[in-house]
């Protein structure tokens, strides 16, 4: 019996269209346009101008801040400029221009394919080259890793999970590194093991993927204290909190963090991107992205740079922008409609979704029936419904009663819908006003 | 024919001793409240709409009985005429202060704005204006989803149908700022509303540099400062690569409106131009406020 996570939850269509094809490097692009912000928190300080030339590697952006990350430089080459550019949303943000010349790494990073076990680096170091490799949550949260890493004083870690669900339909980036880079990515779970000082880690992987169990599971008998756990097939498993329910029964209170349940939570491409920072000396500069979707000829998981501009992957795969109705950066579930195509791949681009008018067009919404099937359905035992009308008539306060705040985001209210309502749409605009006052009362 | 006589003088016993009960209790817990506050309140526009910043009309009446200085006390929608009366009743002098109106600082319809991707999300600005920056390439203007029209009490603003933006009403805004406190791109504004309702503003909030700005929307503010030099009030500031003028410092003369190279500084309710200034006729003036 596969375990899963108790409340609500919902089962789109998987659709991993992409789940058999190998990773491939994507082409290095012309011009590189590295935002300064990609993760949660502050945005980086530039560290370089105009004319600097650049290698594969080096630092071109400083962390701001404790909850803020590095920015390496993707692509050798020079500098031409350091501007705003179009993020996903179509809101300005700075970013590094490199014009690519050539593919000249630094030294210091270790590009060969041998698999290094031995972990020499104690805790204190091993958290130190995660910051410095500027990692941050590659699920797609893009919340700095070694700020999760930092245990607050009084508090411990009993275990950790690894993240390997990828419950968000289409996308198979998260797969397909199992698959291929599967003793890397547990060297990578016992760097991380070593990091927290904990002596058990759980893989936790939807049954979708068995290929990728039964592979991760023979490698794991072999080591101390690491187990796959299969999972139900279930949205959204991959959820923080929902996993840590799935894997170990224990549930984070509201308000909240993991670690208040014992457990640290990290991504496999965390822990893959962990795993070349500490023992290859390699920054987070590439990423797997999937480009799928009705209208793309042949999803494809790419190996792409950070700064490749969009377009170019979409062309790679054979994406059709015109018959497209939606272009989305991530999954259909959470990910965010392309407001533009200018935009660029950054350390969360797990993926890129491309749909066809009639799968990504919303449906009128009806009237709201009380049915409460969004009530069933999410899994952090909220009312949605009720959420979304305190949030209509600005009634903050009785949204914050409500726990707005503990809502995730996941949209399984608006799937369960029968009358296709933007509940989240309200809730989120909910949950952004909530955050606010509850901010300006802190100071 | 008892039964009748005995049902009446039980009944009218019970209402007098019930009447007697209600008088002692009315007297006894009597909300001591100054008449003055229903006087003032009658006079107030009971839209509740909180332009003045109190929680309703009724707010502000108490807060005018209660305030010892009463010049920092005024409802936005009320005429010059009531506040003088609300001053007459409390016995004191009024500040008279200039009469505004809501523009609409942007000009950024289907026509000077392309749009370059669909939304189709709830219709709410301030849910749109957390997700993208709306559907041209212009991240300051108007999302068009019309939450300034929801906050409204006073039927005073409404969505163009062709151009997709918000026009103010005249006669019905009452200046409360309902909807500059809605609208999360800060695109209203309230402005004195000059002599026969005259007004002149830069329609145009963009921040970007003037070239990214044109590109966005033909009719946005490229921040080149020609209006600036042309003021001879020293009214035009340039900050940001947009301009902005002062409307207590201008004067209207309507040199910076005829100088704007993308007809971004809107002129309201004024006569057309003598046709002599040949150069300007091109343009022609506009009345969407």
């Amino acid at each position: 019996m596969f375990k899963t996570f108790k409340i609500g939850g919902v089962h789109p269509e998987a659709n991993k269209l992409s789940a058999a094809k190998a990773i491939v490097d994507a082409q290095l692009p012309k011009v590189a346009i590295i935002p300064l912000a990609q993760h949660i928190g502050a945005p980086a300080n530039a560290v370089v101008q105009k004319g600097d030339k650049v290698k594969v590697g080096q630092l071109i952006g400083e962390a701001n801040g404790f909850v803020s990350a590095n920015i390496h430089s993707s692509v050798s080459g020079t500098v031409s400029k350091v501007d705003l550019a179009v993020d996903v949303a179509g809101f300005k943000k700075p970013a590094v221009f490199i014009d690519v010349e050539g593919d000249e790494w630094l030294e210091t990073i270790d590009r060969t394919d041998t698999l290094i076990e031995e972990i020499k680096d104690d805790a204190k170091t091993i958290v130190g080259k995660i910051k410095d490799a500027g990692i941050v949550g590659m699920g797609g949260a893009t919340f700095p890793a070694h700020v999760k890493l930092a245990i607050p004083e009084g508090k411990k870690a009993d275990f950790l999970i690894i993240n390997g669900v990828e419950c968000e339909p289409y996308l198979t980036a998260d797969h397909r590194l199992m698959l291929e880079k599967s003793a890397e990515l547990i060297v990578g779970v016992k760097i991380l093991m070593k990091a927290i000082n904990v002596t058990k880690a759980y893989i936790g992987i939807e049954a979708n993927k068995p290929d990728a169990i039964s592979k991760l599971t023979d490698l794991c008998a072999k080591e101390q204290g690491i187990e796959v756990v299969p999972l139900k097939l279930k949205y959204p498993q991959g959820g923080e909190k929902q996993l840590i329910n799935a894997v170990s029964g224990r549930e984070v209170p509201s308000g909240k963090l993991p670690i208040d349940a014992g457990a640290v939570v990290q991504n496999v491409g965390t822990a893959f991107a962990v795993y070349e920072a500490v023992q290859k000396n390699k920054p987070l500069i590439e990423r797997i992205v999937t480009v799928t979707g009705d209208t793309v000829a042949t999803p494809s998981n790419f190996r792409a740079r950070i700064g490749t501009p969009v377009a170019e992957l979409i062309a790679a795969a054979g994406g059709d922008v015109e018959k497209s109705g939606k272009i989305i950066s991530g999954g259909p579930m959470m990910g965010k409609a392309m407001a533009n195509l200018e935009s660029t791949v950054t350390k969360g681009t797990s993926g890129i979704l491309m749909l066809s008018e009639e799968k990504a067009v919303r449906p009128e919404a009806g009237p709201c029936i009380r049915c409460a099937k969004c009530v069933d359905a999410c899994p952090m035992g909220l009312e949605p419904y009720l959420l979304m009308q305190y949030s209509q008539r600005q009634m903050w306060a009785e949204d914050e009663a409500n726990h707005i705040m503990d809502c995730i985001e996941c949209g399984c209210c608006i799937f369960s819908c029968p009358a296709k309502r933007p509940i989240l749409d309200y809730v989120r605009l909910g949950k952004n006003t909530v955050g606010k006052i509850i901010r300006s009362r802190k100071q | 024919m008892e039964i009748v006589l005995y049902s009446v003088i039980a009944l009218a016993l019970l209402g007098l001793v019930l009447a007697a009960v209600l008088y002692v209790v009315a007297q006894k817990f009597k909300v001591q409240e100054d008449p003055r506050i229903d006087e003032i309140v009658a006079l107030l526009p009971g839209a509740n709409c909180g332009g003045c910043g109190y929680p309703g009309c009724r707010g502000l009446a108490s807060a005018f009985v209660s305030a010892t200085d009463i010049s920092g006390l005024k409802c936005p929608a009320s005429s010059a005429e009531t506040m003088k009366k609300i001053g007459a009743i409390l016995g004191q002098e009024v500040v008279e202060s200039e009469p505004k109106i809501a523009v609409v600082r942007c000009n950024g319809s289907c026509q000077n704005r392309p749009k370059v991707n669909r939304y189709d999300g709830a219709q709410s600005c301030a849910f749109a204006a957390t997700l993208s920056a709306g559907d041209t390439n212009c991240s300051f203007g108007c999302l068009g989803h019309g939450d300034c029209v929801a906050a409204c009490r006073f039927d005073a603003i409404s969505i163009n149908p062709e151009t997709g933006l918000p026009v103010v009403d005249d006669s019905k805004c009452v200046a409360c700022g309902a909807c500059v406190k809605a609208c999360p791109k800060g695109i209203i504004e309230l402005r004195n509303r000059g002599k026969k309702d005259r007004r002149l503003f830069v329609s145009c909030v963009n921040k970007d540099k003037g070239a990214v700005a044109r590109k966005a929307c033909t009719a946005a503010c490229i921040g080149c400062g020609k209006c600036a030099k042309v003021c001879a009030f020293e009214a035009i500031t340039v900050e940001n690569n947009v301009a902005y003028i002062d409307f207590e410092k201008c004067k209207m003369c309507r040199k910076c409106a005829a100088e704007c190279p993308t007809g971004a500084i809107h002129e309201v309710n004024f006569p057309p131009r003598p046709p002599k200034a040949e150069a300007t006729e091109e343009k022609p003036v506009q009345t969407n406020a």
